[in-house]
């Protein structure tokens, strides 16, 4: 049966066609890649301020009375640690301790966390959660009566002075435009910013607000190709590319979310008998040394003449001007400053293995 | 969209310009909207034999790598050195700075399966 795959729009589908957005599809939605340019795009959100949208991320509360001990169970990191209106990064993990999403909890009530996931993983998250959980609670699938907004880049700020007061992975009440709004001191870019969560009627009243106030500042609308070249020279991991159910948050060097002095949790086992044990391969940063094409994901790693790993994640950072990229590495050839070899078109290039994040800005 | 009247086109967005029995080869104006930022051009090596409708060229940009197909057989005589510093001369100047290579023709008679510039404006909804 011939079938035709539908993706689904965020609110601001029509604004970003106004806007001149090339469109594509991610996750299952139809999202903008780009406005203008990755380059432009990406370097506004370096100097400036860019804003996405990411409405097409999922949302889900977990409430109730229990929520924090359940939470605990599903969740690598110990989210007793996290005060009310703070965030914190985590990782849902399947019994082998392969990551099944990556996500933030946003603790806004006592009793009450917001979880953002990933777009493609919401379904799948939102039953496992389900099938997981060890105690009463509440469990709401809210991303399709969510939208967000991230405002990301130095002058953020100043679009947006009145949610100066929000501290660094903190979380707050505010009314923006006139609309009631979650803003969250959090991003996926390595820069200062925001990210607004609001009704989906919302969100073009906001969008056109922020870009007005913006205005000023230089602030572009940015698509998915610059959210991805930012997170990747900051080496942020992108899961379904740098991680999925078959890697460990120890192989994708995100021990220190996973929290091993808490009581159990879907995954200990394994990821205790790991950190045991030693990873067998690594997700390792890595930069070309000279000019040469941009590193894509599944090109073969190469050193001593032989396969040891595979590009998940590469990029000509436009930051830097060099090829970029993250890879899964043999651990014996993934010590920082070891020289790899990427093979593009079968021709091989030479690369080094360097500390994470690859972008280092003087402070 | 820019088409010049001068050059012949394939569709696959490639564009010739015929001196002699040489052909001058590039991507069009739509070609390079559509790739978007370009950061890298491999062309092929002066000597090789290139084949019509084969891919002979890679253009990256920063979210894909995109074959470029010759659009004539032949003998590559140059290819433009000038591109490995200036990959963007493919976006700014596309049939002009941003041409990638000549080709010494084989068979110019297929130049007479490449689109004229309506048929080519056509072709891409212009």
């Amino acid at each position: 049966m011939a079938s035709t795959q539908t993706y689904k729009r965020t609110p601001l589908y029509a604004a970003h066609l106004e806007w001149g957005a090339k469109m594509v599809p991610f996750g299952g939605w139809e999202m903008p890649v780009l406005y203008t340019g990755i380059v432009e795009e990406h370097t506004a959100v370096r100097e400036r301020a860019g804003l996405f949208d990411v409405s097409h991320m999922g949302e889900v509360l977990v409430a109730g009375p229990h929520a924090e001990a359940v939470l605990n169970h599903l969740l690598t990191n110990d989210v007793r640690k996290l005060p009310v209106n703070q965030a914190q990064y985590t990782l849902m993990c399947n019994d082998q301790g392969g990551i099944i999403d990556d996500l933030i909890v946003y603790r806004i009530e006592p009793t009450v966390y917001l979880l953002v996931i990933n777009a493609a993983n919401v379904e799948k998250d939102f039953d496992w959660m389900n099938a997981q959980a060890n105690a009463p609670v509440v469990l709401k699938n809210e991303s399709d009566t969510t939208a967000m907004l991230a405002l990301q880049g130095p002058m953020a700020v100043s679009v947006l002075p009145e949610c100066s007061g929000i501290p660094h992975f903190h979380i707050a009440r505010q009314l923006l435009a006139g609309k009631q709004c979650r803003v969250a001191r959090t991003g996926y870019t390595g820069e200062d910013g925001f990210e607004v969560l609001c009704e989906p009627a919302d969100a073009v009243a906001l969008w056109t607000e922020l870009l007005a106030r913006g205005k000023e500042f230089g602030v572009k609308p940015c698509g998915l190709g610059a959210r991805d070249s930012l997170r990747l020279e900051m080496c942020y991991p992108l899961n379904g590319s740098d991680m999925n159910g078959e890697t460990t948050p120890l192989e994708a060097g995100l021990d220190k979310f996973v929290s091993f002095d808490k009581q159990e949790f879907i995954g200990r086992t394994a990821l205790a008998e790991q950190r045991r044990n030693g990873v067998p391969r690594k997700l390792a940063a890595f930069k070309m040394t000279g000019k040469t094409p941009p590193p894509r994901p599944h090109y073969p790693i190469i050193a001593q003449n032989r396969k040891v790993g595979e590009v998940t994640s590469g990029v000509l950072s436009p930051t830097m001007g060099i090829g970029i990229g993250m890879a899964y590495v043999e651990s014996g050839a993934a010590a920082i400053g070891s020289k790899i070899e990427i093979e593009i078109r079968e021709k091989r290039h030479p690369a080094v293995i360097e500390t994470k994040p690859l972008l280092r800005r003087a402070k | 969209m820019n088409v010049p009247n001068n050059l012949k086109y394939s569709k696959t967005h490639e564009w010739v310009r015929v001196e002699g029995n040489v052909a001058v080869v590039g991507v069009t104006d739509h070609a390079q909207e559509e790739l978007t930022d370009i950061v890298y051009v491999e062309n092929p090596s002066v000597g090789a034999h290139v084949e019509a409708t084969k891919g002979c060229a890679v253009v990256e940009s920063v979210k894909a790598a995109s074959d470029i197909y010759s659009p004539v057989s032949g003998e590559i005589v140059e290819a433009n050195e000038e591109l490995s510093n200036t990959p963007e001369s493919v976006n700014d100047d596309p049939y002009g700075k941003g041409w990638l290579f000549k080709i010494k023709m084989s068979d110019p008679a297929e130049l007479n399966d490449l689109l004229s510039p309506d048929d080519y404006s056509h072709h891409i909804g212009g």
